[in-house]
């Protein structure tokens, strides 16, 4: 049985670290504000830009000279994993859960004789699959620095993209990162890059107005450059999302350690009270015999 | 008074602009244009430049660098990569950001940082043209 100075400064360290998680939960709740009004502000340019695309998509039958961004290199043998994780731990599971749909995808791409090449975006990520996958990996984006996620970090992590596809690097590209689905579920998501796949169905009521479109320049032009920055702003949807992912598993996280500590400290005071209780009535039988012995 | 329609300005970030305006002038891939209510639907890539909007309460200036529009009769929404609204920025602010991304292209030692930095003066001197204009 532990002494009840020693139960005492366990008790007092278990407060400490109460503290600290109810902090960290504290600011990941704030920072899940931020992240999720960011990942909100993001959505209508992504909408109006599938809109466009999907629209362009439908009037561009000459698929066959498209660029090779939609149509794809006509080969599957070389497969790119853009894995998205955190920078930081004391997450739950949110870093293991990424990591574990990649991983499960790329042992599926390697018994299948694909060449599996992973970029990695975040710290966690990496270090996760650099135990099985080590020589793999091909580059690593640190966003450790980055206070505010902004357009200009998507854009370059799709550059580095397309200047690996430029060179026939890669056939296809997935990107893996979290869905914000809620603050307590966040859902580990693939969602393939290259080849693009375009949302076709639109509303029928665009549908009506798109016939009698023009387009400057061309619209294989258009779409061209719209394919390039559609990625990106897919890449930055991915990081905002992620973002907003990893707060509110953060905070979940912290959230039950706080709640683990307060069992912990409850169950230890009573553990503690007891301890003393005994030891009071021990003295006191020893006093009260060594007054009957006299 | 001209007739109004929508125009809409959506950077990757957030919505800029969300406004009635009686006319648009667009710096288009294959020239600027200008787009009162009831134009032709359109869709056109934009070049770096100036985007004039006027409003009831006045002419709005806003820098895009590089984007999408999309005009139909009733509305005209800009995809912009980065855009920013001229009369909002602090010419001293933006001729301090130049000095100082100036010293950061000096010391900047690899060639991802120097893009970097180059980027973004390309970006404030353009907008101090936007300003001048």
């Amino acid at each position: 049985m532990a002494s009840l100075k020693e139960m005492r400064t366990r008790i007092a360290s278990v407060k400490a670290t109460r503290k600290i998680t109810k902090a960290m939960q504290m600011v990941a709740a704030a920072k899940l504000r931020r992240a999720q009004e960011a990942a909100t502000a993001a959505r209508p340019y992504a909408e109006r830009m599938d809109t466009v695309l999907a629209n362009l998509n439908r009037r561009v039958t000459n698929k066959a000279g498209a660029s090779p961004l939609l149509v794809g290199t006509g080969k599957d043998q070389t497969h790119l994993l853009i894995v998205m994780t955190g920078e930081r731990g004391l997450c739950g599971g949110f870093n293991t859960n990424i990591a574990k749909l990649a991983r499960a995808d790329a042992q599926r791409l390697t018994r299948e004789g694909k060449t599996v090449k992973i970029l990695n975006v975040g710290k966690k990520g990496a270090d996760n699959l650099r135990r099985d996958f080590a020589k793999n990996i091909v580059d690593r984006v640190d966003l450790k620095a980055v206070k505010q996620l902004g357009f200009v970090n998507a854009e370059d992590i799709s550059n580095r993209v397309f200047g690996m596809f430029d060179k026939g690097e890669f056939d296809i590209a997935t990107l893996y990162f979290a869905e914000f689905k809620s603050v307590i579920s966040q859902k580990p998501t693939a969602l393939q890059l290259i080849p693009a796949k375009l949302p076709d169905a639109a509303p029928v009521a665009s549908k009506v107005a798109e016939a009698v479109n023009e387009y400057e320049p061309s619209e294989e032009e258009i779409l061209g450059v719209l394919l390039k920055r559609n990625i990106s702003t897919q890449i930055f949807r991915g990081l905002l999302e992620n973002n907003a992912s990893f707060y509110g598993a953060q905070m979940s996280a912290m959230d039950s350690a706080t709640r683990n500590a307060g069992d912990m400290i409850n169950k230890l005071t009573i553990k503690y009270n007891r301890q003393r209780q005994a030891n009071i009535t021990k003295e006191l039988i020893e006093i009260i015999s060594g007054a009957e012995a006299l | 008074m001209a007739a109004n329609f929508k125009f809409e300005l959506v950077s990757p970030e957030r919505i800029l602009v969300s406004a009635d305006v009686s006319e648009v002038l667009l710096p288009g891939a294959d020239g600027d244009f200008t787009v009162l209510a009831g134009h032709a639907p359109v869709v056109s890539t934009l070049l770096p430049g100036t985007v004039r909007a006027v409003m009831a309460d006045g002419i709005k200036r806003i820098y895009v660098h590089g984007g999408l529009a999309e005009v139909s009769p009733s509305s005209v929404t800009i995809l912009a990569e980065r855009a920013f609204i001229t009369d909002e920025v602090d010419p001293r602010q933006l001729e301090k950001d130049l000095a100082e991304a100036e010293t950061a292209l000096k010391a900047a030692d690899d060639d991802t940082a120097r893009l970097h930095v180059n980027r973004a003066i390309q970006e404030l001197k353009a907008l101090v043209d936007a300003k001048r204009s």
